[in-house]
Parts: structure tokens; sequence; C-alpha cells
């Protein structure tokens, strides 16, 4: 825990909340739908794709009827996500000839991208062809972000709304969403990214000849590509000498600007933002990282601005903002303790000058430990999933931090628009705990609470625990389940629990030990995305409905007032109490015990 | 909800356009037409070959070449088209017996080197293709390096002295030594014509030749 680590720590901090406020204001007019300038250059084509579609600009929805149109839309996606994968051997831009992904691998992918989770059960260069990763990823990055920031506007626009049937236009909110904030800012990103060294090219993967070859062991295939085994029935190899290597290279700036804006986190390549032409610096580190809390901590102040207090998103993002700070010098310490079974064997772990020390295995030299614990809190904060570092191989404490910030419910900035909406459904269950110390009815921005509401708000708190301890349940009692772990012990039940609860939280980042790539992981993994992602949306909906019809109560004397330091520690409170009670069982199984007996 | 069918599928195709075509195109052609190095992966072309990536780590261990970070890519290390971690837990068995191997190694290639060795050059990359070691890891190697090559250990030294990397903006990362590049500089400061192509040229345009 040296001095740098906590600057560049809090350098990173100060960026972000400096942003905060004029991107939040610029998406607050984009979803108001008022005039101003950007207009002038890209309303001409908003107005043309509204055309073709034959969707009328200014008429507004029903909760039901915005509800159905993001359903529609997300299906068709995950249809077309699906075909592309089945299909890409068939497809132009394959220079590699990848062939067709399999079927329970193409859904889970499929239902992956759809669901803004992300998850990666494929290896981005050796299983998916340029227009797969083009028209089908990157097209997810976009709307999939587009359609959460568009629900959460909704909800937004239910409580700034009095007596009111409607909650806007889904379509307009998606196009407005993708064309006037993800797409400019992706496009400024890349071209951040590109400088550094992050590649973005159509050409074939490149050869290069090797300094010095590499002996090593081959594994011999038969004729149909499968490996042959041995008499003691291991995979049999032979000596080979490698004199070349095959660079990997293909569009991937383009992707992973949107991969971290859209807190997305599907890798152009398969170790995603530790591969050095996905994150080639520690300036492009700090961008992507940047990138990927800036929309999920604008969105406060968008918040603020559009319920006519601006008060209120800056307390909610102060709830955010604290959790994390809380939570990234605790991974740092465990991250820099380093190992101590090295101890015996003469290994320097000490941080000074000349290295990083800590715990540097699945860690990159350029990132050393302070960027890779920042990074691997931040993306699990919100629901980004990306990794620069392999979080399997963190310390048991060090990966509690990451398990831990997504069990919490990604609502510590969460996902683009889905965390602010899970956090104002977090507030409500605040103001309903204060509320009842009181005895009164509860009410958050002049909205009284009412069953109906805190009916909602169950749902929405008990969905995401059922799907994840209840995988993890059935996983870790099943053969299927338990063949998939690569380290034994307490660690391996914390790669299960660490795949459901990534997937249940629509995160996507992994303990990428555990092997994922197997029917029973793929479409349990892929269940458990649908249903998080899509029976949250619904209910958060339905409240946006409900809360649009009610009257503006004014505030009395025994009104809670929501922009205190008192109500950001009470949220603060109710977040980690009802995270801590649902999930502290399950950690101590896996991360604690392991700790203790490390 | 049958109205909303034909909206989601023309809405699908144009944003599939808009972001999956025209997005990346518009990127991709910036990109080649102000950072065409940077775009096409930093490559270190010698004599018309590529002989690597500039951000792409190769395997090395020859006592003759600093060694980068382990590396857990299969079917071999730096397999550039595959890349990936060990993702060993920290109290699997198996993570201290690869370490234990290592230290093996790098004390047999270098006999009666009884500094403790810096860890990151007994735990495995994040990618795999770390290009960088600590400059910890250089200076543990520097005695071998020019034992082998039958340099001065200050030449060598002022080598990688050259080809270490400070904290960008003096400030963000870590202070980093570029293996391959070392190598490379190595290379051109001995008499081994171990590059393809003619070696005399790449002496004569490196600039990092030491005066012997």
């Amino acid at each position: 825990m040296t001095l740098n680590s906590f600057g560049q720590i809090g350098l990173f901090i100060a960026v972000l909340l400096a942003l905060v406020k004029p991107l939040g204001w610029y998406i607050a007019r984009v979803y108001e739908g008022q005039a101003f300038w950007p207009d002038k250059v890209l309303g001409p084509l908003e107005r043309l794709i509204y055309r073709c579609c034959g969707v009328r600009q200014h008429d507004e929805m029903a909760w039901k009827t915005y509800a159905a149109a993001m359903l529609v839309f997300n299906a068709a996606g995950l249809v077309v996500l699906y075909a592309l994968q089945r299909l890409q051997g068939f497809l132009p831009l394959n220079p590699e000839g990848l062939g067709i992904v399999s079927a329970d691998l193409a859904f889970n992918t499929a239902a992956s991208f759809t669901t803004n989770t992300n998850w990666q059960a494929y290896g981005g260069e050796s299983t998916l062809s340029y227009l797969t990763q083009m028209l089908g990823l990157t097209v997810q990055n976009f709307v999939s972000a587009a359609t959460g920031m568009a629900i959460l506007i909704a909800l937004i626009r239910g409580l700034a709304r009095r007596s009111a049937t409607t909650i806007g236009n889904f379509w307009t909110d998606l196009v407005r969403g993708t064309l006037y904030v993800l797409l400019p800012l992706s496009l400024f990103w890349a071209l951040l990214l590109v400088p550094q060294g992050v590649v973005q090219t159509f050409h074939s993967y490149r050869t290069a000849t090797l300094l010095q070859p590499i002996g090593y062991a081959k594994p011999v295939t038969d004729v149909t590509g499968q490996p042959v085994l041995d008499d003691r029935g291991r995979p049999r190899t032979e000596p080979a000498t490698a004199t070349e290597q095959l660079l990997a290279v293909g569009p991937a700036a383009s992707q992973i600007a949107i991969k971290q804006l859209g807190t997305n986190g599907g890798g152009f390549f398969n170790v995603n933002s530790a591969h050095p032409f996905e994150n080639a610096t520690p300036w492009s580190n700090f961008i992507e990282v940047l990138g990927i809390l800036l929309i999920p901590a604008a969105l406060c102040y968008t918040f603020g601005a559009m319920v006519g207090d601006t008060r209120q998103g800056w307390s909610v993002l102060a709830a955010m903002t604290i959790l994390l700070i809380c939570f990234v010098p605790f991974g740092l310490w465990a991250e820099q303790s380093g190992n101590p079974s090295f101890v015996a064997l003469e290994i320097d772990q000490q941080p000074r000058e000349g290295q990083a020390g800590g715990n540097m295995e699945g860690k990159e030299t350029r990132f050393g430990i302070a960027n890779s614990v920042l990074w691997s809190a931040v993306t699990t904060a919100a629901s980004n999933g990306s990794v620069n570092s392999m979080h399997d191989s963190y310390a048991p404490l060090g990966g509690l931090v990451p398990l831990f910030l997504m069990q919490l419910g990604e609502v510590v900035f969460g996902g683009v628009g889905s965390g602010l909406y899970g956090m104002i459904v977090f507030a409500i269950v605040a103001v309903f705990v204060a509320g009842l110390m009181v005895g009164r009815t509860p009410e958050y921005l002049g909205k009284k609470i009412e069953p109906y509401e805190m009916k909602m708000v169950s749902l929405l708190i008990l969905i995401m625990p059922l799907v994840v301890l209840g995988l993890t349940a059935i996983a870790v009692v099943t053969e299927s389940g338990t063949s998939s772990i690569l380290n034994p012990g307490a660690h391996g039940f914390s790669e299960i629990l660490y795949a459901y609860t990534s997937q249940g939280n629509n995160n996507g980042s992994a303990f990428a030990g555990l092997n994922v790539n197997t029917p029973f992981y793929s479409l349990t993994g892929g269940i458990a995305m649908l249903i998080s992602r899509f029976w949250l949306a619904i209910p958060t909906l339905a409240l946006a409905g409900s809360l649009a019809r009610k009257k503006f109560v004014p505030a009395g004397p025994g009104t809670l007032p929501t922009h205190t330091p008192l109500f950001v520690a009470l949220l603060v409170g109710v977040i980690l109490l009802v995270g801590g009670l649902t999930f502290l069982p399950a950690l101590a199984l896996g991360p604690i015990v392991e700790h203790f007996l490390m | 909800m049958r109205e909303q069918i034909r909206p989601a599928l023309t809405m699908l195709v144009i944003l599939t356009v808009l972001t999956g075509l025209v997005y990346p195109l518009a990127v991709t052609g910036l990109a080649q037409m102000f950072f065409p190095d940077q775009a096409n992966g930093s490559l270190i072309v010698h004599n018309g070959h590529v002989i690597g990536s500039k951000l792409i780590g190769q395997f090395f261990d020859r006592p003759e070449y600093f060694w980068g970070r382990p590396s857990a890519t299969a079917p071999f290390p730096y397999n550039a088209a595959a890349s990936g971690g060990s993702n060993l837990g920290p109290t699997n068995p198996v993570l201290v017996e690869v370490a234990k191997a290592r230290v093996t190694a790098l004390k047999a290639a270098d006999p009666g080197n009884q500094t403790p060795i810096p860890v990151d050059l007994v735990t495995a990359s994040g990618s795999g293709l770390d290009p960088h070691i600590s400059p910890a890891a250089a200076e543990y190697q520097v005695k071998r390096v020019s034992r082998a090559r039958r340099l001065d250990e200050s030449a060598v030294r002022t080598l990688v002295t050259q080809h270490t990397e400070e904290r960008q903006f003096g400030f963000l990362g870590e202070r980093r030594v570029n293996v391959l590049e070392l190598n490379l500089a190595l290379e051109g400061a001995d008499s081994g014509a171990r590059l393809p192509g003619s070696h005399d040229e790449w002496a004569a345009t490196s600039n990092d030749r030491p005066s012997r």
C-alpha cells in the first residue's frame, strides 16, 4: 500500500467526480427531448430512423406498452446474435476460418450480450469471427446499454410526473441514448485508445519470427481433430518446436470503447483487458477504467436534474462512492500482502521502487497491484465485468472484494441505467425502513410508497439471491457442476459462487479457472442472466407506471429528507445489511474459510 | 405486443448498421489514417520480416537472454493466438509447485546468485503475453546475461536502463522493462547473428548499441 497506489486511485475518483455534472446535464437534455445543439447534426438522422421504423416520436407509452416494446426488441436481438454465431462459418469477414459455435455456447453468449452481462464463456480470438464480433457483440453492447438507460429514464419519469398514465416512448429513448450518448462517447474513447497501441484493423492475424525458438510438448490429434489419449488416459504429446508467433489482431478498439462505456465487459480477446492489444499502457488502463464508471456516475446527476432537485442525485452518488471507497483499500491490502507460501521459496514480494511486489500471479507488470485492484473493484461495483488481471488468482480476501460488490446487487454505480434503478429501489427500501421506525407512511420524492410499490421492490431484491444461491447449490451437488472446477477446496466453491453471482447480477466477470464452456454451465448461466435482467426490468417498469399515476404529496414535518448525510448513511446501511444477510453464509464457506487456511 | 414487432425489427436492422458497421469502420478508417503503427499491432519489422510486437512478449529461457514473466498459454508459452492466465488460486498446491520449478530453473541458470527472486519472475502474467518485467527482475538477471554474453555488467545495465519505461506521465502504472526490445538490443550489441536477415544492417540501425 504505497503512497503512489493511493495517489493513482485518488486521481481516478477525482477525475470521475469532475465529469459527473457536465455529462449528467447533457444526458438529461437528451432524454428530456428539448431542442439543443447536437440536434443540428444528429436530428435529421434521428428523424429518418423514426420514419423507417414507423415510430411516432412524440407518442407516449403506458408502462405495459413500454415493457412490451423493450422485450420484443431484446428478443429479436437474442435471436439474431444466436443465428450469427451458428452461421459464422458461412458468412464473410472470417479471415481465420473459425467454425460454427456450438448451440449451448451460442445461447449462452447471446443471452450474455443481450442482457448487458457479457459473460465470456467463449475465447474471443479463437471462437468468434470479426463479423460476429461486430454485427453481434458490438451491436448488443450498444443497445443493451441503451435499453438499461431507457428503463432508468422511465423510472425517473415515474418519480417526476404527477397523475400521469405514461412513462415515455421506448423507441425514442433507445435511439436517443444510442445516437446522442453512446456513439459519440465511444468514438472519442476508441480514438483515445488506438494511439496507446490498442489494435483496430481488419488484417488477418500477423506472423512474427521468434527470436528464440520454443521447444514444447504438442498434443497429438487424430484426423477429426480430437486429442489422442495414451494408455493412462492422458492426452498424448510429441516434442515440437515453435519458431513463429501468431499475433491475434482485429477491430478491437471500437469494441473495447463501448464495452467499457456501456458497462458490458465482454472482451475482444480471451483475457479481456489484461491483453496488451486490448489495454496497452497505464494511460489506456486509466481511460478504460474511467469509462466503466463514467455513465453510471453521470446518470445520478441526470436523475437529480430530471426530478427537479439535483441534491437527490448527489446523495445517491455519495452513497455509491462511499461504498466503493470502503472496499478498494481492503483489496489493496489483501493483494499487496503477497502469498505466504512463497516466503519459504525466498521470493521477494516487498513493494519498492523497482517492483510492485505483492501477489503478482495473474497480474500484468505494467498495471502492478494498484491498477489491478482498482479495476477489480470498479468492474464489479459497476456491472461491467471486464478484467485486467485474473481474479481467480487473487488472495482469498482480495477476491472477496469483487464477489461481495456484485452481491450487493450491482447498485454501487452498477450497470448503465440498471445500477441506478437498482439504487432507487434500495432508496425506497431505506425510506420504508425509516417510515416503519416512526410509524408513518413512507414517501420518496413526494410519492407515497404503498403496498404495491413495496411488493415490486421486494421482488426486485429477492429474485437475484434466489437465482444466485439456488443455482450455486445445484452446481455444487452435481457432477456436471463440480467437474469444471480448477482449484481444489474452498477456492473451488468460490469459483462456482462467483460464476453464478456474476451472471445472476448481469456482471460478467469471472473466476476464470472454472471451465464454463460446458452445456451445464452454458444453459444454467444463460437462464440466470435472462431472469435477472428481464424479471427485474419488468417490475421496475411496473413501479414506474404506478409511481407516475400518483399525486404529489408536499413534504411535511414527518417527511424524511432524502438529500442529507443521514439518509446517505441509512442507504449505505440498508445496502450492506441486505447484501450481508443474504450472502455472508455463502462467503464464509468460500473466501473466508480459504483465508484462514492460507 | 404485436404492433411493436415491426418497429423492433427495423430498429434492430438500422442500429446494427449504425453501431455494427458504420461505427467500427469509421474508427478503423481514422485509426489507420492517423495511427497506422499502433492500430496494426505495434509491429517490430526488421528487413521486411515481422520479428515481434512491442506489446507482446516472447518466451526466453537461454541464459544469454533476459527472461520474461512465466506464461500459462497453451500449448506453448506466449502463444499470442490464445491468450490466457494460469487461474491458479492462492492456496492451490500446483501454484507453489510451478513457482518452485521456476525458482530452480532460475538458480540453475545462475548458480551463486543468492539474492531473493523478484515475485514477477515466478508468477504467470494475466494475459500470458506480458511484454514487461519489473526493473528489479531485470537487475536480478544482469549478472547472468553479461556472463553468458561476455559483456561488461555496466554495458548490460546501461541497456536495461535504456529499455526501462518510467511510470506514464511520471505517475500512472508501474516502472517496467520491455524484455523483447531489450533482448533485441543485446543481439545488436553482441556479435552473434541470430536475427533473420543480415545482421550488420540491424547493428547499424540500432541506436542502443553500447561501446564495447
